[in-house]
């Protein structure tokens, strides 16, 4: 809690000496958690259960439960590319190519691999 | 979920073709459209059921009606009680009303209407020769407002155009659903809604068939997807007692999720979309204006 409310003050901090508009800052959910949580940014949780974060609910189950990630994937880059477009990987995949149209900036989806790598 | 199956059940990128930047297998997917375009409805509806037995078993297929809630006792439970005592009933009596009431020159819906109008829902959306278009049930009505002195109303208000098309719709509560597709400008018709639902759209490149025919039985957060056959035979709906939410309403809601902006309501792309869809839930038993949970 302690932790994201600093993020948020960071954003905004960052995004008026950005000359952003506050409005976008506002909206903006600064930490790889809240990203992914966020229904109009990662919303992974629509599709993912994430086992090991309590506030994750309710979860979809139409992807595998996010867990053991770095376990699963030892190469970092490998699951970047994944959330960056999926149907690179598989042309048939569900999950929306977060990257390649824009839904999530690439500083966005850094933090998120940050965040579910620990997981 | 291998590639193959897709192909199976999602003839062609269509539309999305261009946003997408089509590879191999997605010119793969477009060749399997093309040898799958001579196929009629009936046989898009049997590919798609056997799509579903593979997943889930033996469906009855009457169960479909239900959409998600055949996957989840409690809210079927729910839905249920909500039949026994429907909390929307006053909007149907304000429908019944809407529906009686005479036009300036005297006449109503049951004089415009063949068969004042028992069973018709069943055969729209259909293909209007005279018009050149595919017209919805709720066209149908328009059109007896205005060649009857009278404005249209506005498809998506709630208020005239959803409790009208529950009290009318119901009188074709029971009877099967028979969409028919003659070959010909018809077919054409019907071959674009099928593109338009089979097509990656948007900013989250989902299909309508991603979420209700290929992950349909899935949950999306606490939501369970419903399969697409099934869906058209019980509109509007009243969620929890409020709406009535009409068919292209909900369309509109789905193509939001999919981060689409499509035409309007009863536009071509939208009529021809729930011609293609209504085909789908050929010979399953209609009841309009039911509750959900
Ligand atoms: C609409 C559904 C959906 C959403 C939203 C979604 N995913 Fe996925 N994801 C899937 C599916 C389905 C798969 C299985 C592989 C495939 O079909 O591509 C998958 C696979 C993955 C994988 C590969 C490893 C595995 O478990 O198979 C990772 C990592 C992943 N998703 C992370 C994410 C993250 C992070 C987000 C949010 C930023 C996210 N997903 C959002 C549906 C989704
Ligand atoms: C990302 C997921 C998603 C996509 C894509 C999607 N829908 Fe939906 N749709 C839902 C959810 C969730 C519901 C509510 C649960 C249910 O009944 O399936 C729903 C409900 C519906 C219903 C009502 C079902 C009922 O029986 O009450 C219809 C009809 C429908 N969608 C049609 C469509 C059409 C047509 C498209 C494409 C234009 C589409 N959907 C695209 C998620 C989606």
């Amino acid at each position: 809690m302690k932790l994201e409310m600093r993020d948020l003050m960071m954003a905004v901090t960052l995004s008026l000496a950005l000359g952003t508009s506050g409005a976008q800052a506002a909206a903006g959910e600064p930490s790889g958690k809240s990203l992914v949580l966020a229904p109009a940014k990662g919303n992974c949780v629509a599709c993912h259960a994430l086992p090991t974060v309590k506030e994750a609910t309710p979860a979809g189950n139409s992807g595998s439960p996010l867990i053991a990630m770095s376990a699963r994937f030892p190469d970092k880059a490998a699951l970047r590319a994944m959330i960056w477009d999926a149907t690179a990987v598989n042309p048939a995949s569900f999950m929306p190519p977060f990257g390649k149209h824009r839904i999530l900036t690439g500083d966005e989806i850094d933090r998120i691999v940050e965040f579910i790598y620990e997981l | 979920m291998s590639s193959r199956r897709q192909s199976d059940i999602e003839p062609g990128a269509g539309r999305a073709g261009l946003f997408l930047g089509v590879g191999l297998i997605g010119a793969g997917l477009c060749l399997g459209a093309l040898a799958a375009q001579a196929l009629p409805p009936g046989q898009d509806q049997a590919r798609m059921l056997a799509h579903f037995t593979q997943r889930f078993g033996e469906i009855p297929l009457a169960d479909y009606v239900y959409g998600s809630l055949m996957f989840d006792p409690e809210a079927m439970a729910r839905h249920d009680a909500m039949l026994d005592f429907p909390p929307h009933a006053s909007l149907l009596d304000a429908g019944e009303r809407l529906w009686t009431r005479p036009f300036r020159d005297g006449k109503t819906y049951a004089d415009c209407l063949p068969d004042a109008g028992l069973g018709l829902a069943r055969s729209y959306p259909r293909y209007d020769l005279a018009q050149g278009r595919v017209i919805t049930f709720e066209d149908a009505l328009n059109d007896c407002r205005t060649r009857h002195g009278e404005t249209p109303y506005d498809l998506l208000d709630s208020q005239t155009m959803g409790v009208l098309s529950a009290h009318a719709r119901g009188l074709s509560d029971g009877m099967k659903m028979d969409i028919r597709v003659p070959d010909g400008p018809a077919m054409m018709a019907y071959l674009d809604g099928r593109r338009t639902f089979h097509a990656r759209l948007g900013q989250h490149n989902y299909a309508c068939a991603s979420c209700h025919v290929l992950h349909a039985g899935d949950r999306l957060g606490a939501q369970i997807l419903s399969p697409a056959p099934g869906q058209a035979t019980h509109w509007p709906v009243f969620p929890a007692g409020q709406g009535p939410v009409t068919l292209q309403a909900q369309y509109l809601a789905c193509f939001q999720r999919m981060g689409h902006v499509p035409d309007g309501p009863g536009s071509a792309m939208l009529n021809n979309l729930e011609y293609y869809h209504s085909a789908l839930s050929n010979g399953l038993p209609m009841r309009a204006a039911v509750p959900r949970p």
